[in-house]
């Protein structure tokens, strides 16, 4: 059973699968590294980024790489407004409002995107959808080799911008002490829009990454999303390096145990696991306690 | 030799690399103000969180009353008899001053009409009789330390833990509240208290512990800490009881 | 509002609705909007006034209605005895995920994100298992006998509901003057400090949550009773979880009549969007997310804080007004 010939392909789909996971996972944790929030609202985001690059596709025949290159900053900007002038100034900094206005920001998206486009599921086709590489004795499909490539510079990117500068050292410095920041200067308020921005623009990549091999319907982002957070809390709320692991390891899991045991047990496994992992050990393997 | 109502026993706390407190141990004797002094960050409010239940020891144990109380929560030692106050004053704030005393008449009390009545005398008693009626929000520094108190007081304690209770008051209000600690433990409730006001330290303890860096490095009555050359250097720095020796300023 | 009194004058005055009028549109509309008005008072009871928001309420509201028309379709056992027993389910269920919640100390939007996981675990696992017919979905067959808690017109319905959400009312109302409730609404303010006090947080906690999901899994049970038809969508979805916390929140978080105003509000502005677009889907709950930011941005205790404002300043106008002109006092 444990043939290598079956295990290497579904590692390493497992592995290309997980790197996309990772990347929205990487924009949640972000998020909450920076703000200290859970965004209620990042599956509803994704859900939006998926069919803004299904449009790009289908109004103006843009290939989803391609589209990323002008939704990734539209998305970003959408983020730090969202950030800056919805979601900030309406919780008046209490926690229990913040929460209340993502939940609230997650409802209107997602039924917007509903009532504009109803309920029924969309995919595009793309020519190269189908081909394949071949890696030793695995073929892999090039899209998700793409997508994993894309994580991988993207990652190393936002590696690049924290270290390098000075909006980087800005958000460091504003996870790490919001008041000591706030006392040299540094726009606290500004700096959670950018980074709220950047966990959107990881949404936006991600969705150009999906959209050649999934579908899109109004609930699309939720499903993912829900993988996101389970890889968060598993790796650790605000953990970068926790995000990347754990949506790797969840990426090879789930394919290794689509292998053994089918589809359908997957949604509830998985909330399971989430459901489990709050109960037992929310600040997670890598993060701060909770 | 009478029991002490309080035993602290070779406790110690880690937080992660960081030893917090390091066989800590000292008595508090039934009816005593025994007070707990030292520079900052020596680790008194994390004994106090472990006293009172919000922090298990990483080693050691508490006794209070003759029972081992360690590792219990803090509702439980509530019902024993330990009350706290916390360094940084936590109101209900969207309760007025009588509803906020009245959840500590609680305790003692199902019927609400009882504990809310209750709640007037405890307020009387500590001086916040006219404001019983006023939103916590609304009170001052001054009013909400005293509101800190009269909470833990409403619960009937035998042990009162007070943290800081004088912090962020003027001279004047430390000169209202000195007494008031004092008639409180007249009425036979044992105090151990953390603070940084000397005078009242000076006034009000009959025994007092010096913590710095997590160790107990003095204790005594309080005429024999003030001269005690260590306590000046744990607040002061090395060598600073040489120097202020040297300089004939080291008065007792 | 203090005592008893208010809320039997309200629920005096609404029970003469169907005496006055005959409209079984009027009727529909208030018999949804007290449903709403009691499940939102479940919320209440936890997210008001015990602070923690729940996010998964739909977890007790589908248990009561699966259990109720599952027990009647299934087993053919008295839909009455169905009420009950789907109270008693939704309370058992509230226990669990508050035992498992509160154990492990979660708080927040911890919190908020378990209650959220465990709905939709329900409403999944209803989505699937062939006792609740799956995709499908349960159809409760027309009985309409009293006996069978079906009626033929809408009058008998409209007073059980606002019976259950007088009752509801009542239950909170003298919550509110227990020391549960003192110790409740401590723990909401304050967690540490309620603790030094003597509450045990933990079981306070657990108790709101049980009572809360009990008064929820009622409005369940009407709703399957009401419908007759139910799936998993409908029984633990989304939008139930979301009136359930949109309704207090409008009307006044933390208040007796918080969640009865803002059900009327929320329904009034459900039944304007469909006049104003069609029965679009979606378009309701866009409505109803955008008040909801609306609400914490600029109104955050909602109507009853709105109502209690007025009420302040009028006072103090009148403290200043002339004593000829009948200035009251404080």
């Amino acid at each position: 059973m444990l043939s290598s010939v079956i295990l290497v392909p579904a590692v390493l789909n497992g592995l290309m699968t997980g790197a996309v996971y990772a990347l929205i996972a990487l924009g949640l944790t972000l998020i909450y590294g920076v703000l200290h929030i859970i965004n209620f609202a990042h599956g509803a985001l994704l859900t939006a980024a998926m069919f803004a690059a299904f449009f790009a596709h289908k109004l103006f025949g843009l290939d989803p790489y391609v589209a990323a290159l002008g939704l990734t900053p539209l998305f970003f900007l959408l983020g730090y407004a969202l950030q800056r002038f919805v979601i900030g100034p309406a919780a008046h900094g209490e926690d229990r409002n913040i929460l209340l206005v993502t939940l609230g920001l997650a409802v209107v998206i997602e039924n917007a995107l509903l009532y504009a486009f109803r309920a029924d599921t969309r995919t595009i086709n793309l020519p190269y959808a189908f081909d394949v590489v071949e890696v030793g004795t695995a073929f892999l499909a090039v899209p998700r080799v793409i997508a994993f490539i894309v994580v991988v510079a993207v990652a190393l990117a936002l590696w690049l911008i924290m270290r390098w500068t000075d909006t980087g050292k800005a958000i460091r410095a504003v996870a790490k002490e919001k008041r000591g920041a706030e006392l040299v200067g540094i726009d606290v308020a500004h700096i959670y829009a950018v980074t709220f921005g950047l966990g959107t623009a990881c949404l936006a990549i991600a969705a150009c990454l999906l959209i050649p091999t999934y579908y899109v319907n109004p609930q699309a982002g939720n499903a993912f999303v829900l993988i996101a957070f389970t890889i968060v809390v598993l790796g650790g709320m605000g953990s970068v390096t926790g995000a990347l692991i754990g949506g790797l390891f969840v990426g090879v899991v789930e394919s290794l145990s689509s292998l053994y045991l089918g589809e359908s047990l997957g949604q509830i496994g998985i909330f399971a696991m989430f459901i489990l992992v709050l109960l037992f050990r929310p600040s997670g393997l890598f993060g701060e306690r909770a | 030799m009478v029991e002490p109502l309080l035993r602290v026993e070779q406790v110690s706390k880690r937080f992660g690399g960081l030893l917090a407190l390091d066989r800590a141990s000292f008595l508090a004797q039934a009816g005593c103000i025994t007070a707990l002094i030292g520079p900052n960050g020596a680790g008194k409010t994390t004994l106090f969180s472990i006293i009172a239940g919000f922090a298990p020891p990483s080693a050691g144990r508490i006794v209070y009353d003759g029972v081992d109380i360690t590792g219990e929560p803090p509702h439980r030692l509530a019902r024993r008899g330990i009350a706290r106050t916390f360094q940084i004053v936590q109101p209900f704030t969207t309760l007025n001053v009588r509803e906020n005393i009245a959840v500590g008449s609680h305790l003692s009390r199902p019927a609400r009409v009882d504990a809310l009545a209750a709640a007037g005398d405890v307020a009387r008693a500590v001086g916040l009789g006219e404001l019983l009626d006023r939103p916590a929000a609304t009170l001052t520094v001054a009013g909400r330390k005293r509101l800190e108190l009269a909470r833990a007081l409403a619960i009937e304690p035998r042990l009162l833990l007070l943290d800081e209770v004088l912090a962020g008051l003027n001279p004047s209000e430390i000169r209202d509240m000195v007494p008031m600690i004092r008639a409180i433990r007249d009425r036979g409730i044992t105090i151990v208290m953390i603070e940084h006001v000397m005078q009242a330290v000076m006034s009000l303890a009959e025994h007092v512990l010096v913590l710095s860096e997590g160790r107990i490095i003095a204790e005594g009555p309080p005429q024999a800490i003030a001269g005690d050359p260590r306590v000046v250097e744990a607040y002061l720095g090395h060598g600073a009881a040489g120097r202020m020796l040297a300089a004939g300023t080291a008065d007792a | 509002m203090r005592g008893f009194a208010p809320i039997l004058i309200v629920t005096a005055l609404l029970a003469t609705v169907p005496l006055i009028t005959s409209s079984n549109v009027v009727l529909n509309f208030l018999v949804v909007a007290l449903l709403i008005a009691l499940v939102g008072q479940g919320w209440n009871l936890l997210g008001g006034y015990g602070g923690q928001y729940s996010f998964g309420h739909a977890a007790f509201f589908g248990t009561g209605a699966y259990a109720t028309a599952i027990l009647q379709v299934q087993y053919g056992i008295n839909a009455w005895l169905g009420l009950l027993i789907g109270i008693a389910a939704g309370a058992l269920v509230g226990a669990v995920i508050g035992a498992l919640s509160f154990r492990s100390g979660l708080k927040g939007s911890y919190f908020a994100l378990v209650t959220l996981a465990f709905a939709e675990v329900l409403r999944i696992i209803a989505s699937v298992a062939p006792i609740t017919g799956a995709g499908v979905g349960t159809l409760i067959k027309l009985d309409l006998r009293p006996e069978a808690f079906q009626f033929q017109s809408r009058a008998p319905f409209y007073w059980i509901i606002l019976a259950l959400v007088g009752l509801s009312l009542v239950l909170i109302r003298m919550i509110e003057d227990s020391r549960f409730g003192a110790y409740l609404v401590a723990l909401r303010e304050n967690e540490d400090a309620a603790q030094a006090l003597g509450v045990n947080t933990t079981m306070v906690k657990l108790l709101a949550m049980t009572i809360s999901a009990a008064i929820t899994a009622a409005g369940g049970c009407f709703y399957a009773q009401y419908f007759l038809f139910i799936d998993a969508g409908i029984a633990y979805g989304p939008w139930i979880s979301v009136e359930a916390l949109l309704a207090p929140i409008i009307g006044g978080i933390g208040t007796v009549f918080g969640p009865l105003l803002g059900a009327l509000v929320v329904k009034t502005l459900g039944e304007l969007t469909k006049l104003m677009t069609g029965d679009a889907p979606g378009l309701d709950l866009v409505i109803y997310g955008s008040v909801l930011i609306l609400v914490i941005a600029f109104a955050p205790r909602g109507i009853s804080g709105i109502l209690l404002d007025l009420q302040r300043r009028l006072r103090s106008l009148r403290r200043a007004a002339p004593a000829s002109l009948g200035g009251g006092h404080g």
